[in-house]
């Protein structure tokens, strides 16, 4: 009698989907992520609104940002968690690509949907897809080429310069792509292949035009000097300190300071603000409270050590620079290091109407950065504009059709995926991506191999003499993550979730 | 509830007799009931797991309370992120996790057998065959297996000549996992570890010597072996040299800062003479302390606890390198690895703790502040680490589980190195023993016997299954040829090589692991079958 009742071997609230259920949960979770940022893809790509919940409810962002969006939204699909996950690092690892790689990631996985329908197994699936991937990056590997070999420096800056374009055509900065472009490959090639991004500070302050962002080839501290003392220097000599500059706390023991009267007190520690004086008599610049990433950047400009005693000064490496002063952007007063010794470090100052738009303007900056970052310390380029996607989609086909068995056809969906992509950039710009994508892979199939997708005018054109390049290690990068992403999700047949966590109220004040 | 026999009884008015407390408030399943329940139970948590079976089987994602995301098909791990209440299914997760800790390889298949037995020994049930006598048939039946498995096993031997076999044998666990992809990598580097490890005369490994270390971000191609310590930890000032070399380093697990008192105290300072005085006194450690550990010689401190900003200043003016907050385990490898002593106290540094190592180095990844430091090139090269890297957390925290996986199988093999034919050949094998020693049997226990000859099989079934074969056709040909070929390398062929001889294409698995996988299952099946009765709080 008993045993007839069906046994639960799960907790109350525990749930679990399985075989096709999981799989359908998963995809149409993928699916759905994919289709949220596919319509930020490309130079005509559109922005989101984001209002955020919570603590800082009502707060606005405007971006096309993938990775930024992704962040933004709250998930509740495993197979959606993944796929931010893989955005996240992307942003993280290469800086750029966030959208192209979920969008691939989703465009697989609506693939492999239709093939499981086929009554195609998840592991035949998945081997195609390797055999895919393999082809896919022989053919990435042998389009891109190189200046390492032929270390021409106008040419690679023309390389870099046309990447930075290629990326930030496709932001909010797409208007003043020029300008940037210039900022960006300034302040990269500054850093002399470290790719150490950490020394390009980026400044915003909102107010004037967006032309009216600069590239200083100093540093910019967000500082104010002490009362009374020189407001400009010339061949200053800087120690770095980051300790207070008042009496040692003294941490022996558990002391405790027991006096008749105040006046031992006064013997005992300075009076606040006593030093800035002390400094004002000796004509001695002083910057009170910088922070510690001002710090450590303005140590490695100016070649100084960072100290946290006063007591050895003479064996202190001091700084160098030619000209302290203090300069007025906006309404924000800064003070400007110039003529430093190590020009390794540089400063952005981003001018902006709203605070939304500068805050873009960064992270269209950021991404920026970072693709010419990871150019410079790998500097292969590839043709942009759907050209390198178009190329594997091809090689892709080519080996489908020489593989025999089942994997023929996952391997053929995979190339259908790639060129998911040049489709959905067409799309966006508002044009017919049928006919331009049928077009494009003619040429493509008579030997064209850097046709690609011309935006501004709505067809097909040669990306080598539009200079429409992007970086070889991002695409890479782009392709070997969605793929793997994929080959995850579609991997799972059985999806256990355990009893949420019960918790107390909120309590927190908001 | 009053229905089941033995809960309540009647005086001859009708009135019932109370025998225990709460009994209303008490569920209770006694008899065929109770087993008919458990093995349900354990069928359905095996039924989960059947499909991660094999180079083939397919992952699990599970989601916990707090919604993380798992993606695996390590049996155990799926066990253990289970959200399992029923009693039977927590003895199933911990069958899972004893196989785990004793061999670490073979979890899922353990628990499948321990199904597939249960679900023998219902349909025995069914017949009126006491569930003693089942037990106990299993027992006796589980015997054979093993002395069958004994006999069939090959020595497989294991030294530095043999790193070509041994790859093979990793690359095997390693095909049911999602690290495939670099398949000839992984396994690699996990016997390049364990071989680097490995005291081959004891026959033993130590494996608090291998750390795991994953770092997301990167191809799973980056994944590498480090023969010396990474930690997870950067110089403490920021402008310390990254790179040193021929180092001499000072483990310390006393904080760099004048010596506490361990009684509880009250210092009073009454004049500024006093409060200078104490000062002084306080500068003075400070510089006695990195002065001593300079005189050692150290080139470079280790610290388990933190120093702050003043002494991290002395110590960059000195040209001490240091590393502050490493962890009790790291401290303990990087002691192991350059054969330095970790020092509890600055006056009994003497230069002979000291460790030494050839190179130290920081590692940065990727665009945002992320860094390793890495202690090469030591003295002891026997302390290694394996770097994991891959696109996303899940893929790393995926690829962490497989290569543990192997690193136990080769362990194993290095612990007793006989070995059997993976891919079902095994099982197949003892299954048609088991069959041939039921024969011989004149009492009840023939039924047991042939029962579990029948439960051998559910492992090649679901190999077949999970790799898209024709389950029983396959099942039924391979039986027929290791019968009349008398050759027990026989297995099914999961990844479509056209060939059954396991032996040819290295799918191999320990003696050791797959009698524990057959001796645990048996266990944990008797001691279900010997339940009868379940009492427990009825749901509120």
């Amino acid at each position: 009698m008993v045993s007839l009742n069906p046994t639960r071997i799960l907790k109350n609230e525990a749930e679990e989907e399985k075989a096709e259920i999981a799989r359908m949960s998963s995809f149409i979770g993928a699916i759905a992520i994919g289709d949220l940022v596919k319509s930020t893809l490309g130079p005509k790509g559109m922005d989101k609104i984001l209002v955020s919940m919570g603590r800082n409810s009502g707060q606005v962002e405007v971006t096309n940002d993938g990775a930024t969006i992704l962040k933004s939204i709250g998930i509740d699909n495993p197979a959606a968690k993944i796929l931010v996950d893989m955005s996240k690092v992307q942003d993280e690892e290469v800086g750029d690509g966030t959208t192209s790689v979920t969008v691939l990631a989703a465009e697989l996985l609506r693939e492999a949907e239709k093939l499981v329908e086929q009554k195609l197994h998840p592991q035949t699936i998945i081997a195609g897809w390797r055999i895919s991937v393999d082809a896919a990056k022989q053919a990435l590997a042998n389009a891109s080429f190189d200046h390492q070999k032929n270390m021409n420096e106008d040419a690679f800056r023309v390389d870099l310069e046309n990447i930075a374009r290629t990326t930030l055509s496709s932001k909010i900065l797409s208007n003043h792509k020029e300008h940037f472009t210039k900022l960006a490959v300034d302040a990269v090639l500054r850093l002399k292949g470290s790719g150490n991004l950490k020394a390009i500070q980026i400044i915003k302050i909102s107010g004037g035009l967006l032309e009216e962002s600069f590239l200083d080839e100093g540093f910019l501290l967000n500082k104010k000097v002490g009362v009374h003392q020189p407001k400009r220097l010339e061949n200053a000599n800087i120690l770095i300190a980051n300790t207070p500059m008042d009496t040692d706390k003294i941490k022996v023991f558990g002391s405790t300071i027991k006096v008749d009267s105040m006046a031992k007190i006064a013997e005992l520690e300075l009076i606040y603000n006593y030093p800035e004086q002390l400094f004002a008599d000796a004509g001695v610049m002083a910057i009170e409270h910088a922070d510690f990433d001002g710090i450590e950047r303005l140590a490695l400009v100016t070649g100084g050590e960072i100290v946290s005693t006063f007591d050895s000064p003479d064996r202190v490496k001091l700084g160098h620079c030619k000209l302290i002063e203090q300069v007025l952007i906006g309404d924000e007063c800064l003070i400007r290091f110039s003529g430093v010794e190590l020009g390794s470090a540089c400063t952005i100052v981003i001018r902006g109407a709203t605070q939304q738009v500068i805050d873009e303007a960064e992270r269209s900056l950021h991404d920026a950065l970072c693709v010419l970052a990871a150019t410079v310390r790998e500097p292969k380029v590839i043709y942009g504009g759907g050209a390198s996607e178009m190329l594997m989609a091809d090689a892709v086909s080519k080996v489908a059709a020489r593989t025999a068995g089942k994997e023929a056809a996952a391997a053929e969906a995979f190339a259908v995926a790639l060129r998911r992509l040049p489709s959905a950039v067409a799309d966006n710009a508002g044009y017919d991506s049928a006919d331009l994508i049928a077009r494009l892979r003619a040429q493509h199939a008579q030997g064209e191999s850097t046709m690609g997708l011309d935006m501004e005018n709505g067809c097909v054109g040669d990306m080598k003499t539009l200079g429409i390049t992007e970086s070889y290690v991002v695409k890479r990068q782009v392709l070997v993550s969605a793929a793997e992403a994929a080959e995850v999700i579609l991997r799972v047949d059985n999806i256990l979730k355990a009893a949420p966590r019960r918790r107390g109220p909120d309590r927190r004040p908001c | 509830m009053s229905m089941f026999p033995g809960t309540v009884a009647f005086d001859e008015f009708g009135r019932p007799f109370i025998i225990l407390r709460d009994q209303e408030n008490q569920k209770r399943l006694t008899g065929i009931d109770a087993l008919k329940s458990h093995i349900q139970a354990a069928r359905l948590i095996a039924s989960i797991l059947r499909t991660s079976l094999g180079p083939r089987g397919l992952d699990k994602m599970m989601v916990s309370a707090d919604g993380e995301v798992t993606v695996t098909n390590d049996g155990a791990t799926i066990l253990k992120l289970m959200d399992v209440d029923h009693e039977i299914g927590k003895l199933m997760v911990q069958l899972a996790q004893s196989q785990d800790d004793e061999i670490g390889d073979g979890t899922t298949g353990v628990v499948v057998l321990a199904g597939a037995l249960l679900e023998q020994a219902s349909s025995l049930l069914d017949k009126g065959i006491h569930p003693i006598r089942i037990a106990d048939g299993f027992e006796m039946a589980a015997a054979t297996a093993l002395t069958h498995l004994d006999s069939i096993s090959e020595a497989f031997p294991v030294n530095k000549d043999t790193r070509d076999n041994l790859i093979k044998v990793a690359r095997t666990t390693l095909g049911s996992k999602v690290v495939v992809k670099c398949h000839q990598l992984m396994a690699e580097i996990a016997v390049d570890a364990i071989l680097s490890v490995a005291d081959l005369e004891k026959r033993d490994v130590n494996f608090e010597l291998i750390k795991v270390e994953g770092k997301v971000g990167g191809r799973m191609e980056d994944s590498m072996l480090v023969r010396g310590v990474v930690i997870n930890k950067t110089m403490s000032h920021s402008q310390m040299p990254k790179v040193l070399k021929d180092v001499k380093l000072a483990i310390l697990t006393c904080p760099f800062e004048p010596p506490k008192p361990k009684t509880k105290h009250k210092l009073q300072v009454g004049s500024a003479e006093e409060y200078r005085d104490l000062r002084r006194y306080e500068h003075e450690k400070f510089l006695e302390i990195v002065r001593r550990v300079k005189d050692a010689g150290a080139t470079l401190a280790i610290c388990q606890w933190g120093f702050d900003d003043e002494a991290n200043h002395l110590l960059l003016s000195e040209d001490l390198p240091a590393v502050r907050w490493v962890g009790g385990p790291e401290m303990e490898l990087i002691a192991i690895a350059t054969g330095g002593r970790i020092v509890p106290r600055f006056e009994e540094l003497t230069p002979d703790k000291l460790g030494s190592c050839g190179l130290v180095r920081e590692l940065t990844f990727g665009t945002s502040k992320d860094e390793m430091l890495v202690i090469e090139q030591c003295s002891n090269s026997r302390a290694v680490t394996l770097l994991m890297r891959g696109g996303n957390r899940m893929i790393v925290e995926e690829a962490k589980r497989s290569v543990h996986d192997a690193l136990c199988i080769v362990r194993s093999l290095v612990q007793d190195s006989r070995v059997v034919y993976g891919g079902g050949a095994a099982e197949v094998s003892c299954s048609l023993a088991v069959a041939r020693a039921a024969d011989k049997l004149s009492s009840l226990d023939q039924y047991a016997y042939r029962a579990f000859a029948d439960a051998l099989e559910a492992i090649p079934l679901a190999l077949a299954e999970n790799s898209g074969l024709s389950p029983i056709d396959t099942l039924s040909e391979l039986k027929a040829r290791q019968a009349s070929e008398n050759n027990s390398n026989l297995g099914v062929d999961c990844m479509s090589n056209d060939s059954n001889d396991m032996k040819a294409m290295n799918v191999i698995e320990s003696l050791h692991s797959k009698k524990q996988q057959i001796a645990l299952a048996t266990q944990l099946v008797k001691m279900i079958l010997k339940i009868d009765d379940v009492r427990s709080p009825a749901d509120q």
